[in-house]
């Protein structure tokens, strides 16, 4: 049969296209629109340039609502990344108590996010909540509405809870991907249970452990919901992290202008770390 | 290196065996000699491994004790036996490089850095990787990565014993053949004594210098090469051994001669078996004739292999293979004979008697 050509076969992406336009490219361009002008009653609008961009990058208060965030993610990610592998080490490999772990670690996964919020809000309560009761009655002055430190315990604790699971899931299929031999091998080559988690088990977990921190670190980095329920952002700004701060500089002030530009600014940071993790991963797999 | 014994070696996986069928090693009572190689061939799930793996201490038996050198070592750890042992798919260490790996098992047990050094390059001009050594053992070849898991065994001159379970099974053709005979000169070298689990014939009977047949959990024969071919005391062993293996065929006893069907065979010696249920009569291909006169046959199929051919043959209701050498041609009205010298008889599947 004679080939025909034309290009006839665009057509075929059309519907991605509109579907991609619909859903990302003309939210995103609008933000570009609003980012580049400064917003008046009346639908009046003014060019702005770079001002708005230049404002957020030198603002104290975007500074310190990315520091909150990075910070946040980076003590998430020391707790859950080494707390997740401990916790896939010591689940059993077979049995009963496989199915009973499984379930148990994948429980936090399936509650929605503003549900954990309030689970939280309320745990933490010293009048209702059981872990603000119990602290209080071992005489600690347990307050996360009033003091920053209480509530950014609190906010951490509810992220582990919430999130570590997915670290344990992730470890547990490496872990037993790894054939018996492997141990049997180590045992005869005289390796202490350190030696065995340093030269097999930490090998075999290294991709899934790359990907689990890509995204604890996405997702923390992009935390809104259940610390918008817990503290709202408070006392005062001290759990105000970017997403929050976003919404209100959005929706609360309604500066369309800088909140455009802050919400591009963050959306380049996420797509550089996004990109980082993925070259540093497929240069894992080149290099194997 | 040590001398072996089994007292009485009996495994089950399950808890609570109760009859020959729960146990996945029946019963094994055997010595096995300082320095010796012995190859443990059996098909699959016949309990090899298991027999392995209750030497090297990954599995502890469900009775009987295992001796080294005259010592108790039932109780003890694999790291106390001092044992090397290596697996059917390599085990290296993605995340070392070759030489790191080789030292892996001495640094383990404390070993000082300079004796470390010299043992290492050592075995790494044994198994032929010197060039290698400072290289990340991820990304070499199947084969390499298997030499890497021998050199890990032989680095430790001190050990025990070295197990092989079938170590050559992902190993190319070619390269099978020249590791097995560095294996064997390093054996002749250094005396270790190797157990060889394989279910190949050809390798374990080109390794070993005692072939150990396993059959349903026990151990069916010890011998060296030429007496399993020649003298299989089980019917497994010589339908097992052998290419095409041995032919058994239902026989009754007479005297001196044994009758299968019309015809009669003179036994070599008379045998009186004490009441056996079942008495068959085995005799390898190589052992028969093809000529114009014994008994009639009608052939079923020829297959020429090159060197020799196998004919398939009809006596009877029985088939019996035949090998025929190449330049040898099949009479029309074809008759064979048995060589007196390769009949050998069995009672309830052991042998009871033959030349």
């Amino acid at each position: 049969m004679e080939k025909t050509w034309n290009n006839k076969a665009w057509f075929m992406v059309l519907p991605v296209l509109l579907l991609v336009a619909f859903s990302a490219v003309i939210p995103l361009m609008t933000v570009v629109n609003y980012s580049v002008q400064d917003t008046f009653g009346n639908n009046q609008f003014f060019w702005a340039g770079t001002e708005w961009f230049t404002e957020m990058l030198t603002s104290e208060r975007f500074h310190s609502a990315l520091g909150r965030n990075l910070f946040f993610s980076f003590i998430i990610l020391l707790i859950e990344i080494p707390l997740g592998i401990v916790i896939a080490l010591n689940m059993p490999r077979k049995g009963w108590g496989v199915p009973v772990c499984l379930v148990l670690m994948a429980l936090p996964l399936l509650i929605p996010w503003n549900v954990v919020g309030t689970i939280w809000q309320v745990f933490g309560r010293v009048d209702i909540g059981l872990l603000g009761h119990t602290l209080e009655r071992l005489g600690i002055n347990y307050n996360y509405v009033q003091n920053p430190m209480h509530a950014w315990f609190t906010v951490i604790i509810m992220d582990v809870w919430h999130w570590t699971s997915l670290v344990v899931l992730l470890c547990y299929a490496g872990l037993v991907s790894i054939p018996d031999a492997f141990y049997q091998a180590a045992k005869i080559d005289g390796a202490s249970r350190w030696a065995v988690f340093r030269y097999i088990q930490l090998p075999k977990m290294n991709r899934v452990l790359l990907i689990a921190v890509l995204l604890r670190f996405m997702d923390s980095f992009m935390i809104y919901t259940e610390p918008f329920v817990v503290t709202g952002g408070g006392p005062g700004n001290s759990t105000t992290f970017l997403s929050i701060d976003l919404v209100k500089m959005a929706v609360g002030q309604f500066d369309l202008g800088p909140a455009a530009a802050m919400s591009l600014i963050y959306f380049l940071i996420i797509l550089l770390m996004s990109w980082v993790f993925y070259t540093v991963m497929t240069n894992y797999d080149a290099e194997r | 290196m040590a001398r072996i014994d089994l007292n009485h070696i009996r495994h089950a996986y399950g808890p609570n065996p109760k009859s020959d069928k729960d146990y996945a090693l029946r019963e094994v009572h055997h010595s096995w000699e300082d320095g010796g190689a012995y190859a443990l061939l059996g098909p699959s799930g016949c309990g090899k491994t298991t027999l392995l793996n209750i030497i090297s201490g990954l599995i502890h038996p469900s009775h009987g004790q295992l001796l080294f050198n005259g010592q108790d070592v039932t109780n003890l750890s694999t790291q106390e036996r001092n044992i090397a042992q290596v697996f059917q798919f390599p085990v290296i260490y993605d995340t070392m490089t070759v030489y790191d790996n080789l030292a892996f098992p001495l640094r383990n047990r404390g070993v000082a850095e300079s004796e470390i050094d010299v043992k290492v390059r050592e075995t790494l001009e044994m198994i032929d990787l010197a060039s290698w050594s400072g290289k990340k053992a991820r990304g070499l070849t199947a084969d390499q990565k298997q030499k890497i898991s021998l050199g890990r065994g032989l680095v430790r001159s001190d050990v025990n014993a070295i197990l092989f379970d079938e170590p050559l099974t992902v190993i190319d053709p070619h390269m099978k053949w020249v590791l097995r005979s560095q294996l064997k000169q390093l054996h002749q070298r250094f005396g270790y004594t190797m157990v060889y689990v394989t279910h190949d014939q050809t390798e374990a009977l080109t390794f070993a210098q005692k072939v150990v047949v396993m059959y349903d959990g026990e151990i069916v024969q010890i011998g060296t090469p030429e007496e399993l071919f020649e003298r299989p005391k089980h019917t497994f062993v010589g339908y097992f051994i052998g290419s095409p293996g041995m032919n058994v065929m239902p026989v009754k006893l007479a005297g001196g001669t044994a009758q299968i069907g019309g015809h009669q065979i003179q036994l070599p010696t008379p045998v009186t078996p004490a009441d056996a249920k079942k008495i068959e009569l085995g005799i390898r291909p190589e052992y028969i004739r093809i000529g114009r006169s014994g008994m009639p046959v009608k052939i079923a199929k020829v297959e020429d292999i090159g060197r020799h051919k196998i004919v398939r043959t009809r006596l009877e209701n029985q088939d019996i293979a035949v090998i025929v050498g190449e330049g040898e041609d099949i009479p029309a009205d074809p008759h064979i004979t048995f060589d007196p010298k390769g009949i050998n008889i069995y009672a309830d599947s052991w042998r009871v008697g033959g030349n």
